[in-house]
């Protein structure tokens, strides 16, 4: 579904990524791991379409298509959703509004009509229990004085609603408290199928006990250094990533 | 950064979406203006003696005053001789239906979105056309006339109620007010009169729908509402106008009159065509709006949207002068591109325990100005006065500029006056965050826009405000690829 190759990202001037790969199926969940600064969000926001990060080479290819030549919108309408690691405050707008308006721009590029009333309330009701958000957090503006694990949680709301087909959680777990995170986790768990896919970045392995991950990557410096399953999520919680930063350190930037 | 620049940029660069003119006869004086002129105007309209003398004391006192310079606005000097000061639409029959209505202006109606046959049918409201000055069509006028309301153009008015207009034109803003109050009241050429007696509530919303039309033309339109004891009155005033290469002057006075225990609420979305993307043309719109809260308990409010016109002065004001009366001004201006806007409101307390609220909404985008500019007096004795005032402006982009001059002069101990501003950005986090759900650049442009200006866009009247959103999110949308 997910195609990464060769992937080099320049920001102002500098090379962040350097050249990575990865590859995810339908179905699956991989969880990102990395040092502070190695790039992490930096490929999540690439493959989200932000500005300012400068492609200077590779390609991502999502679901056989070329997701570079896509402006953000489109690519979220083709059903590419990020969590933000720090989500945007959007004053005055309610969040029922701004959901209703993203649900309905992605039906109408699969050709389908508006959403009823009716049937978006039920949908609304449906995915607040599933994720256990506040009725009063959806009745405000869009994150507006939302304590940061509440903007966490309604990343997962919105990524309930909105049914993406890959999702990429940045650091959706830190902030939350040990409740919140276990719901989170088990939203993400019910969301799971065999059609959609989980990129999981976190710097807690504790996460990973919740959502079991079926690959575990590394990031470092640019590229992704080490794969493995869960186990190696465990040993770097044990062990941290010296051990990754001597046995790479040789690399050619 | 560089990027998300352009992008604004591409956003805030859209033109003017209602360009076209549409074609109908019009009967035009040569440029220029003289006391002959003046004599003209008032003769072709057949008017009484008193409204002659009227306009002729104005045209002396005009003579006498010079253009104000205090705005935040610049222009090129404005050549009064090379103005048209009458122009109308050839003398046509009485009507009695929509079928005997000029097609064409039908059609431009139709254009705009507002089909007469659709406000008529869906919400009731009482359209009194104006185009280039005099009125084309009145409806509903015999429902509103069971109930002893007057709604009709300012001519029929001068004709059939003169002691209506000798008696409150002029006693809001005086002939001699200022320089373009002056101008309009020696040459004004046509506009609307409405009467509402000692308690009635008028049943519908009352709408004009002005135009633009001639070449050259400058437009001088006249509003006088009055509200007898006990009345309530909803006015809509919306306009837009066709694209024109050179500068249109537009001096407008509207007076507002509300006696004891009466209430008017008045609308405006204003857009005129705001010239193109360099800044040439576009309509000058220097208006006068003031209303007087006569009696006790009171309540006069004004509500604008004003995204259109080159360059926008204006200050719908309230004079609380029976004690415990209420003066309300919400506002949204939007400008763009080359867009210059000065506008703001004037809250005058002189009864007791009056009470003011100012909110208003300044939109930036392009290389634009806006300006807030406010003036909260509290005169000596006008004890427990109160005033709340909030001003936020919000900017699109880092080439416009917003400005707030918020005057506040207390003469009584008693007062409470407080005074709130904000500025902030559409920032590109916000618009793609909004991107990431799948919602396109000038869709959240207008989501934010929108959602910003709730608090104004509640105000106005229910298909008021729906095309009012339309109408901000055209202002502003551009050609994103
Ligand atoms: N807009 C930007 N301007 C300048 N430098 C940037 C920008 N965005 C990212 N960087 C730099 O790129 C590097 C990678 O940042 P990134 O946010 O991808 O790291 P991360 O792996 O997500 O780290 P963390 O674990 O702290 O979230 C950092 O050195 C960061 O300072
Ligand atoms: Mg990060």
């Amino acid at each position: 579904m997910l195609e990464i190759k060769n992937l080099q990202v320049s920001v102002e001037g500098k090379e962040i990524l350097k050249g990575l790969n990865l590859t995810v199926n339908k179905g699956e969940v991989h969880a990102i791991m990395g040092p502070n600064g190695a790039g992490k969000s930096t490929l999540a926001s690439v493959i989200a379409g932000k500005q300012d990060y400068e492609v200077t080479g590779g390609s991502i290819l999502f679901n056989g298509k070329d997701i570079l030549e896509l402006s953000p919108d489109e690519r979220a309408k083709e059903g590419v959703f990020l969590a933000f690691q720090y989500p945007i405050e959007i004053p005055g707008v309610s969040t029922i509004n701004f959901l209703k308006t993203a649900v309905n721009e992605i039906r109408q590029h699969k050709g389908m009509g508006n959403m009823e009333a009716k049937e978006f309330l039920a949908m609304l009701k449906e995915k607040q229990k599933l994720v256990q958000i506040d009725t009063n957090l959806t009745g405000r503006s869009v994150n507006e004085g939302f304590s940061g694990g509440e903007k966490k949680r309604n990343e997962i709301f919105q990524m309930a609603m909105l049914n993406p087909q890959l999702a990429v959680l940045d650091e959706t777990d830190s902030g939350l408290d040990i409740d919140a995170l276990r719901i989170v986790a088990e939203g993400v768990n019910k969301l799971r199928n065999k059609n959609n896919a989980f990129l999981v970045i976190t710097h807690y392995q504790r996460l990973l006990e919740y959502i079991i991950p079926d690959f575990v990557h590394v990031l470092y410096n640019g590229q992704i250094v080490k794969s493995g399953t869960k186990e190696l999520a465990l040993e770097l919680e044990s062990k941290g990533y010296d051990w990754i930063k001597k046995e790479f350190s040789e690399i050619p930037a | 950064m560089a990027g998300s620049d352009k992008i604004l940029e591409e956003i805030t660069t859209s033109e003017y979406k209602y360009g076209f003119t549409s074609d109908i006869e019009s009967d035009t004086i040569p440029a220029g203006l003289s006391e002959d002129v003046v004599r003209f105007i008032s003769a072709k309209k057949e008017e009484p003696e008193f409204m002659l003398e009227y306009r002729l004391k104005a045209y002396r006192h005009w003579l006498t005053m010079k253009e104000p310079n205090w705005a935040h606005v610049k222009f090129p000097a404005i050549d009064y001789q090379s103005i048209s000061y009458y122009s109308a639409p050839k003398k046509q029959k009485v009507l009695n239906s929509l079928d005997e209505v000029d097609p064409e202006l039908l059609r431009t109606f139709e254009k705009l979105g507002i089909s007469l046959v659709e406000q008529m049918r869906l919400s009731g409201v009482a359209v009194d056309a104006v185009l280039d000055s005099v009125s084309v069509k009145t409806t509903f006028k015999e429902k509103l006339s069971e109930l002893g309301i007057i709604f009709c153009s300012f001519s029929e008015a001068v004709r059939k109620h003169p002691e209506l207009i000798k008696k409150y034109m002029g006693s809001v803003v005086p002939p001699g007010d200022n320089y373009f109050a002056a101008l309009n009241s020696a040459v004004f050429s046509d506009g609307s009169f409405c009467y509402i007696p000692k308690g009635v509530r008028c049943p519908m919303e009352l709408s004009t729908y002005f135009r633009i039309n001639s070449a050259g033309t400058g437009q001088f339109e006249r509003t006088l509402i009055v509200a007898d004891e006990g009345a309530y009155v909803s006015y809509l005033e919306g306009c837009t106008a066709p694209m024109r290469d050179e500068n249109q002057l537009h001096a407008a006075v509207v007076e507002i009159v509300a006696h004891k225990d009466a209430e008017v609420k008045y609308s405006t979305v204003q857009n005129w065509y705001p010239g193109n993307k360099e800044g040439k043309g576009g309509i000058y719109n220097f208006v006068t709006k003031r209303g007087i809260c006569l009696g006790d308990n009171s309540k006069i409010s004004w509500t604008q949207v004003e995204t259109g016109s080159a360059i926008t002065w204006k200050y719908p004001s309230v004079i609380l002068k029976g004690n415990y009366s209420v003066g309300e001004f919400y506002s949204i201006a939007v400008t763009n591109n080359m867009q210059q806007a000065d506008t703001g409101t004037k809250m005058t307390h002189i009864g007791k325990n009056t009470k003011s609220t100012i909110v208003s909404k300044g939109i930036a985008a392009g290389k634009s100005n806006n300006s807030y500019r406010g003036l909260v007096r509290i005169n000596k004795g006008a004890s427990k006065a109160r005033n709340y005032s909030q001003c936020d402006s919000l900017l699109m982009g880092d080439r416009c500029g917003a400005h707030t001059f918020p005057y506040i002069e207390i003469n009584d101990k008693t007062a409470i006056v407080e005074h709130e501003a904000t500025t902030s950005k559409i920032g590109e986090d916000q618009i793609f965050y909004c991107n990431q759900r799948g919602i396109d650049t000038e869709k959240a442009i207008g989501l934010i826009v929108n959602g910003y200006c709730r608090e104004v866009l509640n105000k106005l009247p229910m298909e008021f405000a729906v095309e009012a959103q339309k109408l901000l999110a055209v202002s502003l949308e551009g050609s994103v690829g």
